[in-house]
């Protein structure tokens, strides 16, 4: 059972690293997706089946068909550029800061007393799920749908093109 | 370590490296998308706790993540309409080069 998590890790975090250091976008955000493949393997192996499933749907289908396509709007041929020496100044200051991050929580995992109890995952049907979204959640349902459409119209309303000249706006 | 801290220091990891790509990258999808590595890991320690922990309701833990999913799509959708729009203005996508609003 760990030896699977072990594996899980391993891989989802060597993807993401390989893709916060690569130098091509594309790969970047093909290490990215391998990342969040991983992510969703580890929900499955926690026994959460539904939000591997909304993981692979989300993460997979939208968010880097998402990134592709600013990745190919914003097409520029200075990719491959080497970085100049501020640019590696702020990559080792950033490396020392998430390395002291990771260190400050790795020593509060190890030093806090988490029991572990029972082996088996608590018991989530789809059903279930429903039940308490359309129930107990439905607000918080319909205020996320809510924010979704907005955020979603906003975005439209900032990528398009505000350039052009509606007929009506004419003189 | 038992199995819950495992989990916990595979998403301390993962956050950490998310905070590194988007502390030290320049590019601005880049640095976005290590955004949302960071949620990612914040979501692997809700599934996580969810599934060690003495069980109150069954199912409030997948239901956390399922909306943090749905804020981080809004999120990202949003993110690169913006980078879009910088695109637009400036013609690059670099952070250091986007200045115009510096004090």
């Amino acid at each position: 059972m760990s030896a699977a998590l072990a594996i899980v890790a391993l891989a989802t975090l060597g993807s993401a690293a390989a893709a916060m250091l690569g130098r091509s976008l594309l790969r970047s955000i093909f290490m990215l997706a391998v990342s969040w493949a991983g992510v969703a393997a580890f929900y499955m192996w926690a026994g959460a089946q539904f939000v591997a499933f909304a993981q692979v749907l989300i993460y997979l289908g939208a968010i880097s068909m998402v990134a592709l396509f600013a990745v190919l709007l914003t097409r520029q041929s200075r990719d491959e550029a080497p970085p100049p020496p501020a640019a590696l100044r702020r990559a080792i200051l950033a490396v020392v800061a998430a390395a002291g991050v990771a260190a400050v929580l790795l020593w509060a995992v190890a030093h806090s007393p988490l029991a572990v109890s029972g082996s088996l995952a608590p018991a989530t049907s789809v059903r279930q799920l429903g039940f308490d979204l359309m129930g107990r959640h439905a607000a918080a349902l319909l205020v996320v749908g809510v924010l979704l459409t907005i955020a979603l119209l906003g975005a439209v309303v900032l990528a398009a093109d505000g350039a052009q000249e509606r007929p009506g706006d004419e003189p | 370590m038992n199995a819950l801290q495992l989990c916990l220091a595979f998403s301390s990891l993962l956050f950490a490296v998310g905070l590194a790509g988007a502390l030290a990258r320049s590019n601005a999808i880049i640095v976005l998308l290590g955004l949302e590595l960071m949620l990612n890991a914040a979501n692997i320690n809700f599934i996580a706790f969810w599934r060690f922990s003495p069980s109150s309701a069954p199912a409030t833990g997948v239901i956390f993540v399922l909306f943090s999913i749905a804020v981080a799509a809004a999120e990202a959708a949003v993110g690169m309409a913006l980078v879009i729009a910088i695109y637009r203005h400036q013609k690059t996508i670099r952070l250091p080069d986007a200045t115009d609003l510096k004090g």
